[in-house]
């Protein structure tokens, strides 16, 4: 069983070849360059150097965001369009998922998060039971403050896992003081490799309906629902 | 299977997404559509009066390997049968053109074949060549939402632009003036419509700017158009709005026309073709068949299906640079304001 993972939707550019459960090789980069540009020739690199070629691939998993939209379309398309072309499976696995497994040692609540600008964040919370990862809230796009109020309310030990992990540190220890973990940088990172994991774990989805988690409506989508429902109200 | 595909022949999978169209089509040597598969967002974008971008792109991603498979499954041809894949790599919506250049790479990564960047307006182009064969020397006329442009072609894959609107796009000076007329969208099919049943009543500007130049410019027009809108409002006046139309249409179909007509002169072309959403202009069309008629030079005109972006256009246009032995790197990035050269 051969799975190739792709992550584009942060950040964060991840590709990882999984054969039978054991990692052959990984590309990870975290750098503020163009996924577009980069992404096929890092698989396409990492394919000849674990001498593999595109038919010999299994199965596709692909992160599915939350995250940049640009950034979750260039890995959907890529993903999608590998797997039908190949005729094997395709799993899109949540960008937050992924990110919790590098918490799934960790005894107690795992918050995985992404910056979503004016202190709002895309945000999924985890607790691992039975090498699991349990969903305690669901993904949500949402202030950081009031996620950060639930988390008090819960009483529990909180991981956080983040790479804008630095943007909301200090507000953290704010509101949970000695319940919060925040671990060292490189626990910060989503790995290509969790996602192949995860992917492997879950079942595949329809290649053709599989669309990324956007956890937000377009802006024009938003204002026009918006002011669909005002015109209801006004007659 | 590969019973249609003859030796020598080339089959090209051109994919094009830059703009509302997700559309994928393959081409037998540059000349015969094997299947045309276009998904349109159109009726998903009306409600915002106009292409909202990020919508575009949302709706890409969910089009794309369901038109691919319609377009392979039309075709009856095998992988084995296709030769490369060819994309639109601008210019167009930048998030828009990445679906499509990213399942280009994809897919050419999988199946193992060349992959082709494609200038979106070669494609208008070469959606000619789909209906006739070039004459060269060709002078190309492409009027769009996005393009006004002459472009001289001495032969394949060589374009020299000559003239390009300076401001607004024609297609974009049509939609504009068909919100201040508050007509659907999309605006320029319906001032055609109302332009046919309204008579040229007022004299709108003309902007034939240098005399040499091959160049347009639409937004004096524009202005001129809403000023006189307003103007007569203001007094009460009552302006028709099929005169207002038709007015608005003869200033730009006669500013196309003749600067067409003297390039078309002056560097002593065999053919005259037309492309873009523009071409399917019906008054266009007529002005355009009434002068080449009388200077005795060969206008072709695509069938409305072509004019429209489509993916047969890229397939057709990936045909030549593959011949000519062009051939893009899985670095291909989509390009919002890629130059035609
Ligand atoms: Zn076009």
């Amino acid at each position: 069983m051969n799975i190739l993972a792709i992550d584009t939707s942060n950040q964060v550019l991840g590709v990882a070849i999984l054969k039978d459960g054991q990692i052959l090789g990984e590309v990870i980069t975290n750098l503020a360059k163009n996924h577009s540009v980069r992404l096929m020739p890092a698989i396409n690199h990492l394919m000849e150097e674990v001498s593999m070629t595109p038919d010999q691939l299994d199965k596709i998993a692909v992160a599915k965001g939350p995250g940049s939209y640009t950034g979750v379309r260039i890995g959907l398309s890529t993903a999608k369009t590998m797997a039908w072309a190949l005729e094997i499976p395709v799993v899109g696995v949540s960008s937050l998922e992924t990110l919790a497994y590098q918490g799934r040692l960790f005894n107690g609540h795992v918050c995985s998060f992404f910056d979503a600008r004016r202190g709002l964040v895309f945000s999924g919370v985890y607790q691992w039971e039975n090498e699991e990862p349990r969903t305690v809230y669901e993904e949500r796009n949402l202030l950081m403050e009031d996620l950060l109020k639930e988390l008090i309310d819960a009483k529990k030990k909180v991981l956080f896992l983040s790479p804008d992990i630095t943007i909301y540190k200090e507000m953290i220890k704010q509101y949970l003081g000695e319940l919060a973990i925040i671990p060292e940088g490189p626990y910060q990172l989503a790995n290509p490799s969790h996602l192949a994991l995860a992917g492997m774990n879950h079942e595949a989805d329809d290649t053709h309906t599989l669309t990324p988690n956007y956890l937000r409506l377009a802006e024009a989508e938003a204002n026009w629902i918006k002011a669909q429902k005002e015109k209801k109200q006004n007659g | 299977m590969g019973e249609f595909k003859m030796k020598n022949d080339i089959n090209i999978l051109g994919i094009e997404t830059s703009c509302d169209e997700t559309a994928v089509a393959i081409v037998k040597n540059g000349r015969e559509i094997i299947s045309n598969v276009v998904a349109s967002q159109i009726e998903s974008h009306k409600r915002f009066g106009g292409v909202v971008p990020e919508i575009a792109s949302r709706h890409h991603v969910e089009q794309m390997t369901i038109v691919l498979e319609e377009a392979i499954s039309k075709s009856k041809l095998d992988w084995d049968d296709i030769d490369a894949v060819a994309v639109t790599e601008g210019p167009g919506l930048v998030g828009a053109l990445l679906v499509g250049v990213n399942s280009a790479k994809a897919l050419a990564f999988a199946k193992q074949k060349p992959l082709i960047g494609v200038h979106h307006i070669a494609g208008h182009i070469y959606a000619n060549r789909l209906v006739s064969e070039f004459q060269f020397p060709m002078l190309a006329l492409i009027v769009s939402g996005g393009h006004t442009e002459l472009v001289l072609m001495k032969e394949h894959g060589n374009y020299e632009v000559i003239g390009e609107t300076r401001d607004d796009a024609a297609g974009e000076a049509y939609d504009k003036v068909a919100r201040m007329l508050k007509l659907p969208y999309p605006g320029g099919p319906q001032i055609d419509r109302l332009a046919a049943m309204g008579e040229e009543t007022i004299d709108f500007p003309r902007a034939w700017l240098e005399d040499d130049s091959y160049d347009f410019s639409f937004s004096g027009l524009k202005s001129a158009v809403i000023n006189k809108i307003h103007n007569a409002k203001q007094r009460g006046e009552q302006l028709k709005d099929e005169d207002i139309a038709a007015s608005f249409q003869a200033s730009v179909i006669d500013v196309l026309t003749k600067k067409t007509v003297r390039a078309a002169k002056e560097f002593n072309v065999k053919q005259v073709i037309v492309a873009g959403g523009v071409a399917a202009n019906k008054a266009l069309r007529a002005e355009l068949e009434t002068q080449f008629k009388t200077l005795e030079i060969p206008l072709v005109i695509p069938p409305l299906k072509l004019c429209t972006d489509n993916a047969a256009m890229i397939a057709a246009a990936g045909a030549i640079s593959y011949e000519q032995g062009k051939r893009s790197g899985l670095d291909l990035n989509a390009n919002a304001s890629l130059v035609l050269k």
